[in-house]
């Protein structure tokens, strides 16, 4: 009898290798899992997705129809966009079109706005500069940013003799660069005279202390609009004859000093929230006083309140639209302007107008704060063990 | 304490803007080099930016006409907008040497805020706009029906008044903004829509269909608007009121921009004054002779800038109506020059 070879494999069962990993069922993966999951997992949701599904069928069909499908893009005058045969066209982007240059320059003499244009290119270096991490050198960015953009737009924008750049006065400054220049004046100026009103807050000099509480409450318990009524009107009253100081440069100390009472409270907020542990160890180093607000204290405080002071600068971006009550033709008194023109005046030519508005305050304000979460992000490494 | 700083505050204004009414408005923009025009944020055909961003309308014209006699060069004026709030002020403390934005001239404004209202450059009213379908030809058929307007406004309170001394029945349909006010029109919400008669024709641009509307021909307010400037300042004055006298004197003449170097040689003694080829007006008032052949040369006569800027020729159509020369049947009438 010959003796069978016989592996174990086939006495055996014994499995060599993994069992091949089989799909979830059907019911748990897949676009309709999710929309199970997150849609409809209970009545209370059923109910929210419905609603919520209605009013975006009844909403963007028309909005998308008003903003692109129906729109005019192009013409003259408000021939282009006025209705025909009855029926009304959607939004008249040729009147955007058409103003563009007024929206964004404003009076700015056509010959001279080169000099615009080249601000627009040196803040945008600056910006990135700054907020782009790995960009080399970011110490001399960060003179670049503060001293010297400021001095060189002051002259690019205001004219220089000595450069043979002819003046330009603010009166004729207007648009979005008028935005631009205000907002950034307030965030500039706001940030570092916001914190040493703060640390003057929290002093315990009681001299300093009076003063930060006096000024910060008194800023804060009043509107923007009054603020820059007094800067506007009650100011020139008081002002001898031949003094006369520059509208727009009143209403940038305005802002400026508005937002950084706010910017004072924000980041009082962040000092407190730190344990007190953090200053009495940065004081058993030895660490002067401003030694251990710029070590140890201030930038733990600063990444607390990141958020809060995101939100100011997006609210102030927002406030500079209060511009256009004291006379300022900022980005949107600029187009508040163009829209009334007969040359354009059609019966979509103020919703168009608006809705560019709109648009353009988004792209900046959501570019702020896309920049803040990602920030958040980094900072927040150490947060997470 | 509060007191005595509030007291010092405001004597202080009044000393300020007392003493700012005597200085030489004239020699101040002399050698700053430039007018300082209080002007409107932006008021169809009246004042308003183009696409360049360079200020035009009725009222602009007037301040360049102004520059136009002191400078020869009538972009020799910085604009500077002022709201409906601020715009006495400016004017108060010197921000603006004349202010010319469609303000209109009451006795109040007059006499109590150290202000000198001077010739009117717009005569405006309250107006009424129907559709051409309702076969309307006078105010005086409106009753019973609806009507479109402002909250808050004087056109409510003008209304009113209008409807109950005609004994005729009405029903307001009130809005807070202009713009709701025409769409609610355009809509159908009511018949009418009323504000002034100037802002009628702008505001009918926006309707859909702007050939179906017409404005009526009563005027139910009195809006007279014109240049203001400080009080005490006499011979600015004159300059301000001049410049208009002089733009109204040249249509009444056939003096336009396009002919007035012919008109030089014109041995009419009326276009001879006018022109300063006969006389010594000018230096009357602190200018040169041939102040007025300036202000045509760079402006225009004052029928050239209405058609241009309101009338006519522009897309407002207003109607020159009261704001004809007084030989037509209108309210522009200027004294003569001699």
């Amino acid at each position: 009898m010959k003796s069978q070879v016989v592996s174990p494999a086939s006495k055996v069962y014994v499995r060599q290798e993994a069992a091949p990993v089989l799909p979830p069922p059907g019911s748990l993966i897949g676009p309709l899992a999710w929309v199970r999951d997150n849609l409809f997992s209970s009545p209370g949701n059923i109910l929210l997705t419905v609603v919520a599904a209605a009013l975006a069928y009844i909403s963007i069909p028309g909005f998308l129809n008003f903003l692109f499908f129906d729109a005019v893009w192009s013409g003259a005058d408000r021939e282009a966009c006025i209705a025909k045969n009855g029926i009304l066209p959607g939004a008249c982007w040729a009147f955007v079109r058409d103003r563009f240059s007024f929206f964004i320059y404003g009076f700015y003499p056509v010959d001279e706005r080169w000099r615009v244009d080249l601000f627009f290119v040196l803040g945008t270096i600056g910006v990135a500069w700054m907020l782009w991490l790995k960009a080399p050198r970011r110490d001399i960015g960060m003179i670049y940013f503060l001293i010297v953009l400021p001095v060189v737009s002051y002259y690019l924008l205001g004219g220089a003799s000595w450069l043979g750049l002819p003046a330009v006065d603010t009166a004729r400054w207007g648009g979005l660069m008028v935005t631009l220049v205000v907002a950034g004046v307030g965030i500039v100026a706001s940030l570092p005279l916001g914190i040493l009103l703060a640390l003057g807050r929290r002093s315990r000099l009681p001299v300093v202390k009076f003063f930060s509480v006096l000024f910060i409450e008194f800023v804060r318990g009043v509107p923007l609009i009054t603020v820059l009524f007094m800067a506007n009107t009650m100011l020139p009253l008081f002002l001898p004859d031949n003094i006369t100081v520059d509208k727009l440069l009143r209403a940038l100390v305005g802002i400026g000093l508005f937002a950084s009472a706010y910017m004072a409270e924000v980041v009082r907020a962040g000092l407190q929230a730190l344990p007190k542990g953090q200053y009495e160890g940065a004081m058993a180093m030895g660490l002067g006083y401003w030694q251990m607000m710029r070590l140890i204290i201030l930038p733990q405080a600063l990444k607390v309140t990141i958020p809060n002071i995101v939100n100011t600068y997006i609210g102030l971006f927002k406030d500079t639209s209060l511009l256009l009550i004291v006379g300022i033709f900022d980005f949107l008194k600029a187009i508040e302007t163009a829209r009334i023109d007969p040359q354009w005046a059609a019966p979509t030519t103020s919703p168009t107008g608006y809705a560019f508005a709109a648009i353009v305050y988004f792209m900046f304000c959501y570019g702020m704060a896309s920049y803040a979460r990602a920030m958040e992000r980094r900072l927040s490494v150490a947060d997470k063990r | 304490m509060k007191k005595v700083l509030m007291s010092v505050a405001v004597g202080a204004a009044f000393v300020m803007a007392a003493g700012s009414a005597s200085a030489q408005t004239l020699n101040q923009v002399k050698s700053r080099g430039v007018l300082q025009c209080g002007s409107n944020t932006g008021l169809a055909g009246f004042g308003q930016p183009d696409a360049q961003g360079n200020w035009t309308g009725l009222d602009v014209d007037y301040c360049r006409a102004v520059a136009a006699a002191i400078f020869n060069d009538a972009t020799k004026v910085k604009f500077v907008p002022l709201s409906a709030k601020d715009r006495f002020t400016a004017l108060q403390s010197g921000e603006v040497d004349v202010l010319v934005r469609n303000t209109t001239w009451t006795m109040s404004r007059d006499t109590q805020l150290g202000l000198e209202f001077g010739p009117v450059n717009y005569y405006d009213g309250q107006g009424f706009m129907v559709r051409k379908k309702l076969k309307i030809a006078s105010a005086m058929e409106l009753s019973g029906a609806s009507v479109c307007t402002q909250q808050g406004t004087t056109t409510e309170l003008n209304l009113a008044d209008f409807f109950r001394a005609n004994k005729l029945k009405y029903e307001v349909v009130a809005f807070a903004s202009s713009d709701e006010t025409i769409k609610a029109y355009d809509a159908g919400r009511c018949d009418v829509f009323t504000t002034d008669a100037s802002g009628l024709y702008a505001e009918r641009l926006k309707l859909t269909a702007p050939d179906d509307h017409i404005v009526l021909p009563e005027i139910i307010s009195k809006e007279p608007l014109g240049a203001a400037w400080r009080h005490g300042d006499n011979q600015w004055g004159d300059i301000v009121k001049w410049t208009h006298y002089a733009m109204v004197t040249a249509e009444e003449l056939g003096v336009t921009k396009a002919n007035v170097d012919e008109m030089l040689k014109s041995t009419n003694p009326d276009v001879k004054r006018l022109l300063g080829t006969e006389g010594k007006f000018g230096e009357a008032i602190g200018l040169t002779n041939d102040w007025a052949y300036r202000i045509i040369k760079h402006v225009g006569n004052y029928g050239e800038s209405f058609d241009k800027n309101v009338g006519a020729g522009s897309r407002l159509k207003i109607a020159r109506g009261v704001n004809a020369l007084w030989s037509k049947g209108g309210l522009q009438y200027a004294p003569p020059i001699r």
